[in-house]
């Protein structure tokens, strides 16, 4: 063998191109795999009997009149499954006094939230199965519901009777007793005598992750391995909480999470429905789907957010930031889910941001309700952080008098001090904020729309022009296992990849992450194509099946680039080192002479050379190996990461609004987004676009709204507002990159980075044009009504709920009718 | 049970079917176009979107036997869909503009924005984004969405049938 020349053309860097997906074909012409989409020949399908109290004991379940109807095959209750449904775990228990109900997926005697399952109807279709769910009689003796957050962190009304207190766990952190900072009320104290106090209270409400595709749950349990497809972001977590609350082997379980369409951390979970699914399956000895309706998953798949944040903020007169005091009421639901109290535990160390505290402490009180229970919704803790911190610090510089730009540049971390430990004890590798701000005010016309909004000020327009900043960073890439376990956290945050070179010179990538649109077949295909100077149409990535990528932590917490992406830079990086043997053996020449470049092994000082592809053929043929050298080039890594990864941006945002009807318009949005370096700039984009429309609806539109009897009365996409096409603009997104130190190829987290940074963007720019007025707060969503009345009640703070509904759903006359009856809604 | 016969991406196809069979329902249980999806159950999302005769629809919000008689096309017949098969125009601007990222409501935007541009070829952003309000997407914040309907409107130069 000697040099070869018809190798593909890699020669141009993969990463950093707009590569146009690999995904997409498929996507784009209906050839895909949805759970619902499966169908096995004997199948039957499931339908779930549901409470409609929030809070309920079961006297009695009547399953005959559904049993007997048509082509039911059985109906089962939580005594007829008993243990075999397993429970559904919480992984992070934050303290370890926590106190936290049994959460059995089918409960036999109480019911903790309306949605709750009480039984399933098992049948040949669909439409008998749901049918038939209508025939079981179940009577209920309702309990009281607790389901003010506030109130029911007082214990005025027992979610759970028998825990005697809702109050869950309670966690802190002190930069004083951490050794990272001073003493929060010393700092307030003294400038409550010789500088300035800010004092806010701030709602972060209930939220629905409302990702596109509904649920779906597919457990055929002929063959050994019992299978399970299912609509989540990690099946490898999933196959484990199977298999240590079912008692079933973890090697008899195979997790399969084939096209999943969407998730935002409302698929992170072991779900109720999934253990029911299986249970019934392994019953029944049948393949069984369960797929849940629309109005099933807004009211039980887990929900985000929800959060009453008391925030106390000290300054010097010039404002200087001396200290911040942060206590939060935080809503679990009903129950304890997978990462449940963690979610706002992982806002702990954010809240100060990118600035200069010299003291901090996080108080954080989780609280039991008879709602749905929460977890991780894009963002997960950081977006309440950078909310608070962001909001507080434009109440900051309105109280100096200054530019809230002004105040934030006084109080960053400057570029020259990275890496910077901060207050809350993380170390941040890189970044500049100074050099984002700067491209992020030029691209926006940030001097012109000040200009602007003081011609409106002083003209008295009825349309006002606010200008709202957010200069966000977050922590990201879930995470070092060493940290997590000192958080209590049940399991580890590392990463595994391998990569198989085939004998034809492909390449399969399988990766422990487990993408639901972020396009990981295409950007990790990139790296894997650089890496190891293959084609990019050669390399295959395989993923979301616990059989073909067996070790996994999955994706959620903007980690699936920056800490899966590392293990398999390490892993192919490994193959490397194994093909340097034989490629020295093949080119007869010693292994310290051989040097790799774009694919090609040569031998230093020649022009000699071999490409990957041969290297992969003559280990699969095996008939000319030096000796001692196994025939494969396989490899595999593990990677846990050291740092989290940090990156972050300025955002800026124009709202206009209107002082009469109240109604608010975004006019422009502007970010500059630090990610580190970027493998595809078209993909980055888009998840920024996204993040972005879901932080800003949370500002301006959605929130999951309960009535008086602990019913969610947006259980529709009727009610629950998701923005459309028609409601949101174009959007300005760039980048500042300065490469991260926490892994080889520099990049940072992405995923999440819009949705924490918009938020308070948007809600800073509808305050800025009506501040003036005597407003100093809007509470979340932004609705016209809000602001309307905040207007017209100078000083009010537009806190007020929204009225249930603007006209009756129903006639009066035929009385109260459905669950979605506003008129008596949260007036 | 009654009896409908109808056209579903150029074959003619017929079956027994209960009455209040959506077409939705139909499409995806008799005939296994699984590209069709059911994204919910209030006819808010339109990830169901296909055509009959010619015209978009939600097909969660069409009895299966009002569409007896009639022509339905669904994004698997949208174009050739065998490798190598040419894409339909909206279906090319979808992926040269990154204009989705889960997939899961391409299809139903896809089947919007061909009848969009064949009722309005050279539509406006605005245009566009009115015409598009009736499906819901969750990931891409529509931006590469609208991007995707200017782009297959220029390229197409006259709409895209």
């Amino acid at each position: 063998m000697t040099a070869v020349e018809d190798r593909p053309d890699t020669s141009a860097k993969e990463i950093g191109r707009d590569r146009r997906r690999k995904e997409d074909q498929r996507l784009i012409t209906g050839r895909t795999r949805w759970t619902d989409n499966i169908a096995l020949p004997g199948m039957l399908h499931m339908a779930m009997v549901r409470s409609p109290f929030a809070h309920a004991r079961i006297v009695s379940i009547d399953t005959e009149a559904a049993k007997a109807s048509e082509n039911v095959v059985t109906v089962l209750t939580g005594a007829d499954l008993g243990e075999a449904q397993g429970v559904c775990i919480n992984a992070w228990a934050i303290t370890t006094d926590q106190v936290a109900p049994t959460h059995v997926p089918m409960p036999t005697d109480r019911v903790a939230f309306a949605g709750e399952t009480v039984a399933v109807v098992v049948a040949r279709t669909m439409a008998a199965a749901r049918d038939a769910a209508e025939l079981v009689d179940v009577e209920y003796d309702e309990l009281p519901a607790a389901l003010d957050l506030k109130k029911s962190a007082a214990d005025e009304v027992l979610a759970h009777p028998d825990l005697g207190t809702n109050k869950s766990a309670f966690w802190k952190f002190d930069s004083e007793e951490a050794g990272t900072g001073g003493n929060v009320d010393q700092a307030i104290e003294k400038a409550r005598g010789d500088g300035i106090v800010i004092e806010r209270e701030y709602r972060q409400q209930r939220l629905i992750p409302a990702f596109m595709e509904p649920r779906s749950t597919v457990v055929d349990p002929t063959g050994e391995q019992i299978t399970m497809w299912s609509a989540t972001q990690i099946p490898h977590i999933l196959r484990f909480a199977l298999a240590a609350t079912t008692g079933v082997p973890e090697s008899k379980i195979r997790v399969i999470a084939p096209d999943v369409g969407g998730g935002f951390g409302g698929k992170l979970q072991q779900t109720p429905e999934e253990m029911i699914t299986f249970a019934v399956a392994r019953r029944l000895g049948k393949p069984v789907k369960y797929t849940e309706t629309r109005s099933e998953s807004l009211m039980t798949a887990h929900h985000g957010r929800d959060q009453w944040q008391k925030l106390t903020l000290s300054a010097e007169k010039d404002g200087t930031v001396t200290g911040l005091k942060v206590e939060l009421t935080a809503d679990l639901g009903a129950y304890v889910s997978l990462v449940g109290g963690g979610v706002p535990v992982l806002g702990a160390f954010m809240f100060n941001a990118i600035y200069k505290f010299p003291a901090y402490q996080f108080n954080c009180q989780t609280v039991l309700t008879n709602k749905t229970w929460t977890d991780a919704y894009r963002g997960a803790g950081r977006p309440e952080a950078t909310y608070a911190i962001e909001r507080l610090m434009d109440e900051l510089a309105a109280e100096v008098g200054v530019d809230p730009l002004v105040v934030r540049e006084k109080n960053w971390i400057t570029h020259e001090e990275f890496p910077f430990t901060t207050v809350a004890g993380l170390e941040y590798d890189t970044g500049n904020y100074e050099a984002a701000t700067e491209k992020a005010k030029a691209s926006f016309g940030y001097d012109d729309l000040r200009a602007e909004q003081k011609r409106r000020r002083e003209a008295g327009d009825r349309i006002q022009l606010g200008i709202g900043v957010s200069t966000f960073t977050e922590m990201c890439g879930l995470a070092p296992s060493r940290v997590l376990g000192q958080l209590n956290y049940g399991a580890g945050g590392w990463e595994y990849a391998s990569v198989r070179m085939l004998a034809t010179g492909k390449v399969e990538i399988t990766t422990g992450t487990s993408a639901h649109g972020q396009g990981h077949e295409t950007a990790f295909s990139q790296i894997v194509a650089d890496r190891l100077g293959v084609a990019f149409e050669d390399v295959e990535i395989l993923h979301g099946d616990t059989q073909v990528s067996h070790r996994g932590l999955d994706t959620y917490g903007s980690r699936s680039l920056v800490v899966g992406g590392e293990a398999l830079v390490r892993a192919a990086d490994k193959v490397i080192e194994k093909a340097k043997p034989i490629a020295a053996h093949l080119l007869e020449a010693s292994v310290d002479d051989i040097e790799f470049s774009a694919g090609r092994f040569g031998v230093r000082g020649t022009d000699q050379g071999l490409a990957m592809a041969d290297i992969a053929m003559a280990a699969f043929a095996a008939h000319n190996l030096p000796d001692g050298v196994e025939a494969s080039l396989d490899s595999d890594a593990t990677y846990d990461p050291v740092n989290f990864n940090y990156p972050h941006g300025t955002h800026l945002c124009a709202m206009e609004v209107d002082t009469e009807t109240g109604g608010v318009l975004m006019r422009k949005y502007t970010c500059v987004d630090d990610i580190g370096t970027v493998i595809n700039p078209m993909i980055v984009e888009g998840q920024v676009h996204g993040g972005l429309a879901q932080g800003i609806a949370q500002a301006l539109w959605e929130e999951a709204v309960y009535d008086d009897s602990g019913t969610l009365v947006s259980g529709s996409f009727v009610d629950y507002l998701l923005p459309t096409s028609a409601d949101t603009i174009s959007f300005d997104v760039q980048h500042n990159s300065t490469a991260s130190t926490t892994n080889t190829l520099g990049t940072k987290g992405v995923g999440e980075a819009g949705t924490i940074a918009s938020t308070p963007a948007v809600v800073n720019a509808v305050v800025d044009a009506i501040r003036h007025l005597g407003i100093n707060d809007i509470q979340m969503p932004c609705t016209p009504e809000r602001v309307w009345r905040a207007i017209h009640d100078v000083g009010g703070s537009g806190t007020t709920d929204t009225e249930g509904a603007a006209m009756p759903h129903f006639d009066e006359s035929t009385g109260m009718q459905g669950t979605t009856d506003r008129t008596d809604g949260a007036s | 049970m009654a009896r409908i016969d109808l056209t579903v991406d150029g074959a003619k196809v017929s079956d027994d079917v209960e009455p209040r069979m959506l077409l939705v329902q139909y499409l995806r249980e008799k005939l296994g176009k699984t590209g069709t999806v059911i994204g919910c159950d209030t006819s808010n999302c339109g990830a169901c979107t296909v055509h009959l005769d010619g015209r978009s629809v939600k097909s969660c919000n069409v009895l299966a036997v009002q569409a007896s008689g009639h022509e339905v096309t669904t994004i698997e017949g949208l174009a050739d869909t065998h490798e190598g098969g040419d894409l339909h125009p909206v279906q090319e601007a979808f992926r040269e503009c990154h204009g989705l990222q889960c997939g899961f409501c391409t299809p139903g935007m896809i089947m919007q924005a061909v009848d969009l541009l064949a009722e309005n070829p050279s539509p406006t952003e605005a245009e566009v984004r009115e015409g598009m309000e009736g499906n819901l997407c969750r990931c891409t914040g529509y931006h590469n969405i609208v991007k995707s309907v200017l782009h297959a409107s220029s390229s197409t130069a006259g709409g895209a049938q």
